[in-house]
């Protein structure tokens, strides 16, 4: 099966109101041309997941300058001002997870775990009207699963199945975040055939994947 | 000393406190620091939480690759023998106990070892990224800073701040000493020549409890 389509095909399936999980880390890759095409599309009302919200000007920073976040979940927001901004304003609602935390929880989803136990945030403001077990002991917050509509990844080298090898640190929530929502889309910078990619470096295997867009790097 | 002078002196005294083989994440500004002045002899392997352990220095201009940046964004580089991971992984690691030590800055921190470093209601909410889980997971976690904020007390009886993790920190070092957080207090056990006893109380809020054996602060 060949999962490719075009930029127009995927943001046709994106729509006013969707939960959103992005991958990337502080723009070290959001899928850029995706993101981009819902800017221009001007898809509104998203809930975003993303660790952050990169900068003003590059990639999911742009949604949120453009206005088409509703909520946002991420554990960092500080390198673009505009989220602040919004935020204090009461325009944008904004749930802040400890890095660590949302990536179990995006896990958990993608896993099929009602939640998980984590002693990060006892006794902060993160654990404000979660629940507390104690295990052998030790006390620990539930967090719950986090899934999503949709969720955009980026892969540097992706076969025309979905199978997925990422490059350096831009791996990041993407192989998480693929098995977390009912449509995954990754943009790739090189699509190659199936058999390209040798079994042992596919990193994100092909049967999370719906669509793969992008290429020529 | 200037502040540039104060933070290199800072970075130096922490260097001082890392091992041979060990695993340290080190957080954004003055921390970043410490990877000059890892003393000869020593060689640790530096995690960066947006995914790889074996962080090198930065690069050269010119060789600055857009797929490696370090958890602030800025262009890094990976060592020979590091490694690439997802953020679960990374976060295994941190929450985990495989990292032994993490160095990072502070808003406040308490005589209790509470910390507060990620948000100022209502002026600064930046979020607080993976600083919860690296101080709640890191086997020894240490607070580089400034001893005063513009003369204002951050070594406090009891922080003020929404928490970033209750009773984690275990050693505070700054321009003026080493202080270790112990059950019945802070202990000054390292203090710069260049300030009194009762210089370094004066700067902070907490009752200081000076070891029986205080040692000048050396780099």
């Amino acid at each position: 099966m060949n999962k490719l389509i075009s930029i127009d095909d995927a943001v046709n399936m994106i729509h006013d109101g969707m939960t959103i999980m992005v991958g990337g880390f502080l723009g070290c890759k959001n899928p850029f041309r995706i993101v981009d095409a819902i800017v221009e599309k001007g898809v509104k009302d998203i809930t975003l997941i993303a660790n952050d919200t990169a900068f003003p000007d590059i990639g999911i920073g742009k949604l949120i300058v453009n206005k088409q976040v509703k909520k946002l979940i991420a554990s960092h927001i500080g390198t673009n001002k505009e989220t602040g901004n919004q935020m204090n304003a009461g325009e944008l609602e904004v749930e802040l997870v400890p890095q660590g935390t949302l990536a179990e929880r995006i896990r958990a989803a993608g896993a099929g775990l009602g939640g998980i136990l984590t002693p990060t945030g006892l006794g902060t403001v993160v654990a404000e009207g979660k629940t507390i077990i104690e295990v052998d002991g030790k006390e620990y917050l539930l967090e719950k699963p986090l899934k999503a509509d949709v969720a955009l990844i980026v892969g540097a080298k992706v076969d025309k199945k979905g199978n997925i090898r990422y490059r350096k640190a831009t791996r990041n929530f993407n192989p998480l975040m693929a098995a977390a929502a009912d449509l995954v889309i990754v943009e790739a910078d090189e699509i190659v055939e199936v058999g390209e990619i040798d079994p042992d470096d596919v990193m994100t295997p092909g049967l999370f994947v719906d669509y793969v867009v992008g290429g020529n790097k | 000393m200037d502040k540039n002078m104060e933070k290199e002196f800072i970075a130096r005294r922490v260097a001082k406190e890392l091992k041979d083989g060990d695993v340290v994440n080190l957080g954004i500004g003055l921390p970043t620091l410490v990877a000059n002045f890892i003393p000869e002899g020593i060689e640790i392997t530096l995690q960066s939480e947006n995914g790889f352990v074996g962080m090198g220095p930065a690069p050269k201009e010119g060789e600055e690759d857009p797929d490696l940046v370090n958890a602030g964004a800025q262009y890094a580089t990976i060592n020979p023998g590091g490694t690439f991971f997802d953020s679960a992984d990374s976060f295994l690691i941190i929450r985990g106990g495989h990292v032994d030590v993490t160095v990072l800055g502070a808003l406040e921190v308490d005589e209790k070892g509470n910390l507060a470093n990620w948000m100022v209601p209502g002026k600064m909410v930046p979020g607080m990224g993976g600083a919860m889980d690296l101080v709640t997971g890191a086997k020894k976690v240490i607070v580089a800073m400034n001893h005063t904020a513009k003369g204002s007390h951050k070594i406090l009886k009891g922080c003020k701040l929404p928490l970033t993790a209750v009773k984690c920190v275990d050693l505070i070092i700054t321009e003026m000493g080493v202080m270790e957080v112990t059950d019945k207090g802070l202990v000054l056990k390292e203090i710069n020549p260049e300030f009194t006893v009762e210089e370094v109380q004066n700067a902070t809020e907490a009752k200081l409890i000076i070891s029986e054996d205080l040692k000048k602060m050396e780099i």
